[in-house]
């Protein structure tokens, strides 16, 4: 490190917000450097102040937000005090930012190429003769196909994958010698994240660059950069190589962080923390279908003639046992688990729940069915499925409302109970979603999801969006739930390594069909289809972890 | 036993949502100083008559026209009725349009707007139609019109503002119902056994309240005037009746002899009712919406 000339210096940098509730040090201490040709990746969790660093270096705190202390330097510039058009000639032209959501840092009404000759012509790197022909190729320099006519999209024509990459061509248009990469992959499928990532670290190779990649994924990180810095509470708890932190992390906390990062050959319980590791609860799995799925079709109505959501799919699902249903976005499992809970009508097949066909039913009218109940739901997003306007213990209450005979008295109590079976506080039953974080949400989800002891449950990535040592508690939550209650679950996700520690069996999934399915082992270790394939070498490979190692040397 | 914790949960709430009032009062002083307003103005609608010093109606020839005095705050018209206790009075009478007419805007409107957001289709389609063709006339002519055809009384007034006002109401609703009807929560009502009219009415449709109370209030504003202005052109509510609108049009036929007082104090408080309206409307939102608690 003290032989390299470093790009960025951070030393002790202090950030404070003033909110309502008095101020709030966001960042309290964090000194990092960035060296020449080098990427660091930054990983925290949600608060942990990794993005408001980077903010803030970009001088592009929010209101109320200030730097109130430390140093932040840049190539000899000081960054703290430079003057406001100072900074506007740095950013994009010096240090670059990729955002975390790129449809939402793309202006909706405007041409993609449009956009990127903004940029281009800010910083005078194009006149208004040459821009679209600069602007188109910075569009190949991020190898999107067929750059003529992209640079004539708006946004809301291309797929996420390619808005960002439309979002790192105009980060990169005017050669920035440090890139800011905020959560660059977030909501991306796993393939094409791996295809993004794998493009940012080409770019910086071949240009030169410097990178900060933040992130809340720790196996990414390790992967792509060279020297990560974990962040906890606004401060810098650990730094070191990739390989250090994961095979002898010296932080109680990075230790956490690597443990409950889902990889291959762990169990669920493992992911934990070594004192809370209970033994693993017996399943029990009865050989009849609970649930079968014969030739089920959902053909919607399109522009362009009919398109095929879900093309004839079949399978089983046992009493007790836990399936899960991979495949990327636009796969159709999203629609067939909304077809599954009779939220939506097939278009053809049979959908057979303890032999009865639920397909016969309209969706409109399950509602009334006495089989609702035992049929239910987790969502993706927990903050979206909750009315804003109930409180966690009115959302818990509404299923048990509606289709429960309990009574007022016994609705409380149960509710009180659910609580303490997911493992949420009983004081925080009073409280609206938007004052729960995003574990306790989920929490809320899953206790009104098994209100009515349902058989069947979905649960549609219902981690997603969860902080990994969060998801490590959730799923073992399910993993306990299920054991308990004795329910079936059908786990949707896109991300094979959760999957597999959840799921007995597993269904991948593409462009409606099934390509592959059995035991999760064994399409984890041997998978026949290449798709399957694919889909496994685009998770992030971790390096090897220590006490893996040790247990293999045993 | 039960009875006793659920009320205690029932006080509880109640608390909390007494004390979300009283905080959002104090964050802003705006909607304190709106409240207070409206606050003078229900004392004014519900204790006038029996507070002013003098009957609203009774006319005394030999105390006409007389300026502002300590016996006459606001001065006394051509027939020497006391304009103060007319102005008060007449608080009751408006306040009481332009609710009913608010209310009943406010209920048709949710209902068509949820309706035709929530299904869409041909009924979206007819729905729209239908309050394109009313917003296509110049609205206070339409009223007018409804007035003139109905007959002249105070209960046409009601419809003839509610009618014109139902299609702000009708696309607020329809648009909000709309980008929630396949929302999360909507599709988990379902799922816990709620029928799509149960999932409309007690779960999207709470979510539209917030920007609609902002509707409400300025609407109430308007509707007064709508109201001032149907008297004023000599539709509706008709002397003796003590009521702003008449009050301004009376008055102004002695503006030019110099007695300003007839149509200014009228004018005035009919200024301050829509002001007090327009004022409340953000604090009326921020009661309404839970997401402002924290």
């Amino acid at each position: 490190m003290g032989k390299q000339m470093s790009l960025l210096s951070l030393r002790d940098l202090k950030v404070d917000f003033e909110t309502r509730k008095g101020t709030v040090n966001a960042v309290r201490g964090v000194s990092l450097e960035v060296g020449k040709g080098e990427i660091v990746g930054i990983v925290g969790e949600s608060g942990s102040g990794k993005s408001v660093t980077s903010y803030a270096l970009m001088r592009l705190l929010d209101k109320g937000g200030t730097i109130s202390g430390g140093d932040l330097a840049y190539g000899g510039i000081d960054l703290k005090s430079a003057k406001e058009s100072t900074m506007r000639d740095l950013r994009g032209r010096e240090i670059s930012m990729i955002f975390q959501n790129p449809r939402a840092a793309l202006n909706p009404i405007r041409k993609v190429g449009h956009q990127i000759e903004d940029v281009l012509r800010r910083h005078a790197k194009a006149t208004r003769a040459n821009a679209r022909a600069e602007a188109i190729k910075a569009l190949k320099a991020v190898r999107i196909n067929d750059a003529e006519n992209r640079y004539e999209a708006y946004p809301f024509e291309l797929s996420g994958g390619m808005c960002q990459r439309i979002v790192i061509a105009i980060a990169l248009a005017c050669d920035p010698k440090l890139l800011i990469a905020d959560e660059p992959t977030t909501g991306l499928d796993i393939t094409t994240q791996k295809a993004v990532m794998d493009l940012i670290a080409d770019l910086i190779v071949e240009r030169g660059m410097s990178a900060m990649v933040i992130t809340h994924d720790l196996g990414l990180a390790a992967q792509y950069c060279s020297r990560i810095v974990v962040m906890k509470d606004g401060e810098v708890v650990e730094a070191g190589s990739a390989r250090k932190l994961f095979s002898s992390p010296e932080h109680p906390y990075t230790q956490k962080l690597v443990d409950a990062t889902p990889r291959a050959g762990v169990s669920v319980r493992e992911l934990l923390l070594p004192e809370l590791r209970t033994p693993m609860p017996l399943t029990q799995i009865v050989e009849t279908p609970l649930l079968e799925v014969r030739d089920l079709y959902k053909t919607y109505k399109g522009k362009s003639g009919p398109v095929h959501a879900v093309n004839g799919l079949s399978f089983a699902i046992k009493k007790g046992q836990s399936v899960g249903l991979v495949g990327e976005s636009g796969c159709g499992k999203s629609t067939t688990s909304s077809m599954l809970v009779r939220l939506l009508d097939s278009t053809k097949g049979e959908i057979l729940f303890k032999g009865e066909d639920l397909a016969a039913i309209p969706a409109k009218q399950f509602a009334r069915d006495p089989r609702r109940a035992s049929i239910q739901m987790v969502f993706q997003d927990a903050t979206d499925s909750f009315n804003p306007r109930h409180t966690a213990r009115q959302i818990i209450g509404e299923p048990l409302a509606r289709l429960s005979p309990l009574n007022r008295s016994a609705r409380k109590a149960r509710i009180d109970e659910l609580a303490d079976l997911v493992g949420l506080p009983v004081a925080l039953l009073d409280r609206f979603p938007h004052q729960l974080s995003g574990g306790q949400k989920a929490r809320v989800g899953i206790a009104r999801a098994i209100a009515l002891e349902p058989e069947f449950l979905v649960l549609d990535e219902p981690t997603a969006a969860l902080d990994v040592s969060i998801q490590a508690i959730v799923l073992n939550l399910l993993v306990d739930l299920r054991a308990k209650l004795g329910i079936s679950y059908l786990f949707v996700s896109h991300d094979l390594n959760v999957v597999r520690l959840l799921c007995d069996e597993v269904i991948v999934m593409k462009a409606g069909e099934i390509v592959e399915s059995g035991p999760a082992e064994q399409i984890m270790s041997s998978p026949d289809h290449p798709y399957t394939r694919t889909l496994l070498e685009a998770a992030p490979h971790p390096p090897v972890l220590s006490s893996q190692a040790a247990k293999a040397a045993e | 036993m039960s009875d006793a914790t659920s009320n205690s949960l029932h006080v509880k709430s109640n608390d909390s949502a007494l004390a979300h009032v009283a905080y959002v009062l104090k964050s802003n002083p705006i909607t304190m100083l709106a409240f207070s307003m409206f606050a003078v103005l229900i004392v004014a609608a519900v204790f006038g008559p029996s507070l002013v010093p003098y009957d609203p109606l009774t006319s005394n020839a030999a105390n006409a026209l007389q300026p502002p005095s300590l016996a006459h705050w606001f001065g006394t018209d051509n027939l020497g009725r006391d304009v103060f206790s007319r102005v008060v009075v007449a608080t009751r009478l408006d306040l009481a349009i332009s609710v009913a007419a608010v209310a009943l805007s406010f209920a048709i409107g949710s209902v068509l707007g949820s309706i035709a957001g929530y299904w869409g289709g041909w009924i979206d389609a007819v729905l729209n139609r239908l309050f394109d063709t009313i917003m296509a006339f110049p609205l206070f002519v339409l009223a007018m019109g409804i007035v003139a055809a109905l007959g002249n009384t105070v209960e046409n007034i009601v419809y003839a503002t509610a009618v014109i006002n139902i299609p702000f109401y009708a696309r607020l609703v329809r648009a909000e119902v709309n980008i929630r009807r396949e929302s999360g929560f909507a599709l988990a009502a379902k799922l816990s056994g709620n029928s799509d009219i149960r999932v409309l009415a007690l779960h999207i449709f709470p979510n539209a309240l917030p920007p609609m109370m902002v509707q409400v209030s300025l609407n109430l504003g308007w509707a007064i005037l709508n109201a001032a202005g149907l008297s004023f052109i000599g539709l509706g509510v008709r002397p003796p009746t003590a009521e702003w609108g008449i009050m301004v049009a009376e008055g102004a036929n002695f503006i030019v002899s110099g007695e300003w007082w007839l149509a200014f104090f009228p004018g005035f408080a009919l200024m301050f009712a829509v002001f007090t309206f327009n004022l409340m409307g953000d604090g009326l939102r921020d009661i309404v919406d839970p997401r402002q608690r924290t």
